[in-house]
């Protein structure tokens, strides 16, 4: 049982009013401020990091009963717990007395939490076990559900991928992210049992707006220039018979069959694999070159025969950037998580993926050697491409300080014939470095800035 | 018997097996202890003056002299973990092999590389330097605190951790075999880290 509470009281949810929305996002461009106004970046607290579903943690990060993760909605620090009959909750990092987080670390295992301040005693349920010196009190604290721990009224998981919205009136989670879940539901079935599991990650941080790092999640404009370093080193080897990572996007990739598709919710997809030969091992052989990998091919390949291509190719990075509104981003074998941090800087997670022997079909040594390559695939992207992306969005956050050039565009695409076409379930297919999905992504924000999400939280009773 | 071991390892990768990464976290596991410090002061002096050395390379952007310190079967791991964890089955903040640490400077040198244009400055304090019996003869296990203030783009900040060496004796000197950085940070967010550490 649980009472579910209205945040009517000092709460924002409603705040989005006061700005002129169709002013701010037009059709072609936006303007400046929806990166660097924190009036704007306040209401996205709520009406976004609250009033959609909102990616918070993985399951495999809490494989076993009482274990929980840390982590955050919007700015509201969390404890992700799995409680001992398994049910998964996001309680609010805070104190029910005075307002002190209640959990410090990480990651970890407990069956309840005590304040480091006056001693409350919560489980990981939420529910409030004891105090010191109960007697001081003129009621029993633990009988009052006022006291148990707030947490966000809806969690629920999508294939081990944990999501939280505070809108009691918001569509279900699979009704929500609709037609992205086949990707999704592809990424996860390439590997065996159609689960990963998470094994710590790339952090990053830049001080820039978070939305930047998602209008660049699905951008196959920008690979070609801002990634020009990558592509140089990882064809620095000119007698290589094949092209490297992301060698594809140099010569019109417009032309190629790979696109992006708007998926809807302010989901997309920008999908490559169409760009690539479709064979087992075909993934691997464009892989660029990463510590290792030699070896292992050429042990598995002697062992294996041809059934090493396919196991060769888990390794390998997978061609398509899945982007989930507004925080997720699956590429390549990662799980990238954006979290906003205030209007103007933003964190940025990679946490890798290993893979399990779910079905015994590997073998342990096989596991072994396909994970360690997967852990050095994974680090050579964030290493040699990403810190050129957060560096650009720190630029592009120092200059729109510019306040009399007001605009952004995203007009890529826009006005050209029949350059999209829309598909029956209302996805919106487009060349890969069309900003197509950035004019549409940007368009449910809008709808959700000006929308009166029905924020709650909950306690236990 | 490593088969491949006529090939340069700045141009394949057969050297990073299963034996490599075993030893990797054997030697770098349980060797801070008294009763393997080196009191040797000369020996002592020797490393001490290698590891400035280096930072002395680093700071002036030498990274290509900075390459000739290291054995060509070289790693360098920067883990993401406080506890070092287990580069096998964990992303690490970096783990480099020759041919990747290659790969890092080539990318430096492109021009290109945007989280490093205009480059940062460097400067490299280096203490506490402790020189441990290795596994093996000709093995030492150094360890060092770093502080590395870097200033780019406006703004000076720090880097510090501690950081430990496999150091092998090969024809005539000392190289690094294995260099494990540790950020005290590690297992945090962190800004544009793309410096050579």
């Amino acid at each position: 049982m649980v009472t579910v509470e209205p945040t009517s009281i000092g709460n924002r949810a409603n705040n989005g009013s006061q700005f002129d929305w169709d002013r701010l996002v037009q059709e072609h461009r936006v303007h400046r401020t929806i990166y660097t106004d924190p009036a704007i970046f306040d209401a996205e607290m709520t009406h976004i990091f609250g009033g959609t579903w909102v990616y918070l943690a993985h399951e495999s990060q809490i494989p076993n009963v009482n274990d929980y993760v840390t982590g955050k909605l919007g700015l509201r620090p969390l404890i992700i717990t799995r409680s001992s009959d398994g049910t998964l909750r996001a309680l609010y990092n805070r104190c029910s007395h005075r307002g002190t987080t209640l959990c410090r670390w990480d990651k970890g295992n407990a069956r309840s939490f005590q304040c480091p301040y006056h001693g409350w005693n919560f489980a990981n349920t939420g529910k409030l076990r004891g105090v010191p010196w109960p007697d001081g009190y003129a009621e029993q604290l633990v009988k009052n559900s006022e006291f148990n721990l707030a947490q966000v009224p809806r969690v629920e998981s999508y294939r081990g991928f944990i999501f939280g919205t505070l809108n009691i009136d918001a569509p279900s989670i699979e009704d929500h992210l609709g037609p992205i879940r086949k990707p999704i539901d592809e990424w996860l079935d390439r590997n065996p049992g159609g689960k990963v599991v998470v094994c710590e990650a790339n952090r990053f941080k830049y001080k820039g707006n978070w939305k930047l790092a998602y209008d660049n999640s699905g951008d196959g404009y920008h690979v070609i220039y801002s990634h020009q370093s990558l592509i140089e080193t990882e064809n620095r080897f000119a007698d290589e018979d094949t092209a490297k990572g992301m060698s594809y996007y140099q010569h019109e990739p417009d032309k190629l069959p790979m696109y992006i598709q708007y998926m809807g919710n302010g989901h997309h997809f920008k999908d490559k694999r169409p760009a690539l030969e479709r064979r087992p091992g075909g993934l691997w052989a464009i892989e660029s070159l990463h510590p290792g990998m030699e070896h292992v091919a050429d042990k598995l390949r002697g062992r294996l025969g041809e059934r090493a291509e396919p196991i060769l190719d888990l390794a390998g990075s997978e061609p398509v950037n899945i982007n989930v509104f507004p925080n997720l981003s699956l590429l390549g074998n990662h799980i990238q998580v954006f979290q906003p941090i205030s209007v103007g800087e933003t964190d940025s997670v990679w946490y890798g993926t290993k893979i399990e022997d779910v079905d015994g079909s590997l073998g342990s040594d096989v596991l072994n050697d396909v994970n360690t390559l997967r852990m050095r695939t994974q680090e050579g992207f964030p290493n040699f491409g990403e810190v050129d992306d957060l560096t650009n969005f720190e630029q592009i956050q120092r200059g729109l300080e510019c306040i009399e050039d007001e605009w952004i565009y995203m007009n890529r695409g826009l006005g050209i014939p029949d350059r999209f076409e829309t598909l029956p379930n209302g996805t919106i297919k487009g060349p890969s470095t069309d900003e197509l999905f950035m004019r549409e992504y940007i368009r449910e924000w809008k709808r959700l800035m000006a929308d009166s999400p029905n924020n709650t939280i909950r306690r236990e009773i | 018997m490593n088969l491949h071991a006529n090939h340069d390892p700045s141009r394949f990768s057969y050297y990073m097996t299963d034996e490599f990464y075993t030893a990797l976290i054997s030697d770098f596991t349980g060797w801070q202890a008294d009763d393997r410090v080196v009191g040797d002061t000369a020996e002592r002096e020797l490393f001490r003056s290698i590891l400035e050395k280096e930072a002395r390379l680093l700071d002036r952007l030498f990274f290509e002299e900075w390459l000739g310190l290291f054995v060509p079967e070289c790693a360098y791991w920067v883990p993401s973990t406080s506890n070092q964890g287990d580069p096998r089955s964990e992303i690490a903040v970096m783990f480099d092999d020759r041919r990747r640490l290659e790969d890092r400077v080539f990318r430096l040198r492109t021009g290109n590389a945007w989280s490093q244009a205009p480059a940062s400055r460097t400067t490299r304090m280096i203490s506490n330097v402790e020189v441990f019996k290795g596994k093996a003869a000709d093995l030492r296990m150094v360890r060092c605190n770093f502080l590395i203030s870097e200033f780019r783009d406006n703004e000076t900040r720090i880097l510090t951790g501690w950081t430990g060496y496999r150091m092998s004796f090969g024809a005539a000197d000392w190289k690094i075999s294995a260099k494990q950085i540790n950020l005290i940070n590690c297992d945090q967010c962190i800004r544009n880290p793309s410096i050579i550490l």
